[in-house]
């Protein structure tokens, strides 16, 4: 069921995906072990992804692998911007600082059904940062509520939306390279 | 562009969109959002890129596993029924 999710995250604290199965498959294991003392206090789902983190972060920890809390806690402390700043009029334009240069154009709506589309965002997702890749996934693709992803990854409600306000605007900025490319 | 949106740059707005789609503004800055995208076209584009984003996103299938890491998976269970 949340095996692609498990996965994604998984490698925000292990290097390889072979290592990230491996940490999945623990964690299931862990699940069947541990049931009986599930209380229920939280969400089964949120629970088992609990056990996932923790086995993730002993696992990445045995490796060696300088865990990336960071990018989990204090996604703030390296400024992104959502669109790049050469979009923009520059902050001392006289007229209109800070309004588009280079506005977005309405995107041709039979092509954001084909299939090459969602080729483009399943890439864009695999090469976001571990930490926004675990979040888009929670929240977009297995349709999480934004208590649910923080409760799974142990993060504040704050950090979880940078993380994610940063993966959509990686994914939507992709979209529009690919669309408005010329054919 | 009117003199009406000139509060809330159009760079600036982008940064709010999750924050907005959220739910997660207060109630002024939420106004001033939306006052901002009914006049600027450009913004107003951009907010549906995103909820366009947001909807294929959600049409992706959750991928599966490997073959090799789903049969020791199987393995592990059955081993644990059978206790």
């Amino acid at each position: 069921m949340y095996n692609a999710s498990l996965l994604r995250v998984a490698l925000i604290y292990v290097a390889t995906r072979a290592v990230a199965e491996d940490v999945v498959q623990e964690t299931w294991i862990g699940v069947l072990n541990g049931i009986d003392r599930f209380e229920g206090r939280s969400s089964l789902k949120t629970w088992i992804f609990r056990i996932l983190t923790n086995i993730a972060k002993t696992r990445g920890q045995r490796e060696g692998r300088t865990v990336p809390f960071s990018a989990l806690e204090r996604p703030d402390a390296v400024p992104e911007a959502a669109v790049d700043a050469d979009r923009f009029l520059p902050p001392d334009h006289e007229r209109w600082p800070g309004h588009w240069a280079s506005r977005p154009e309405p995107w041709p709506e039979e092509r954001l059904l084909a299939a090459e589309t969602r080729a483009v965002v399943e890439r864009a997702i695999e090469e976001l940062p571990p930490a926004q890749r675990a979040v888009i996934s929670l929240r977009d693709i297995e349709g999480w509520s934004s208590e649910e992803a923080r409760n799974a990854l142990g993060i504040s409600e704050t950090n979880q939306r940078v993380l994610l306000h940063r993966a959509r605007s990686k994914v939507r900025q992709a979209l529009e390279n690919y669309l408005t490319e010329a054919q | 562009m009117s003199a009406s949106i000139e509060q809330l740059s159009c760079r600036e707005l982008v940064e709010l969109v999750t924050d907005y789609l959220e739910g997660a503004l207060p109630a002024r800055e939420r106004d001033s959002f939306e006052h901002h995208i009914e006049g600027c076209k450009g913004c107003h584009e951009y907010v549906r890129q995103m909820r366009e984003t947001i909807e294929l996103t959600g049409t992706l299938a959750p991928g599966d596993i490997s073959p090799e890491a789903e049969a020791a998976l199987l393995s592990a269970f059955r081993d644990w029924t059978s206790r």
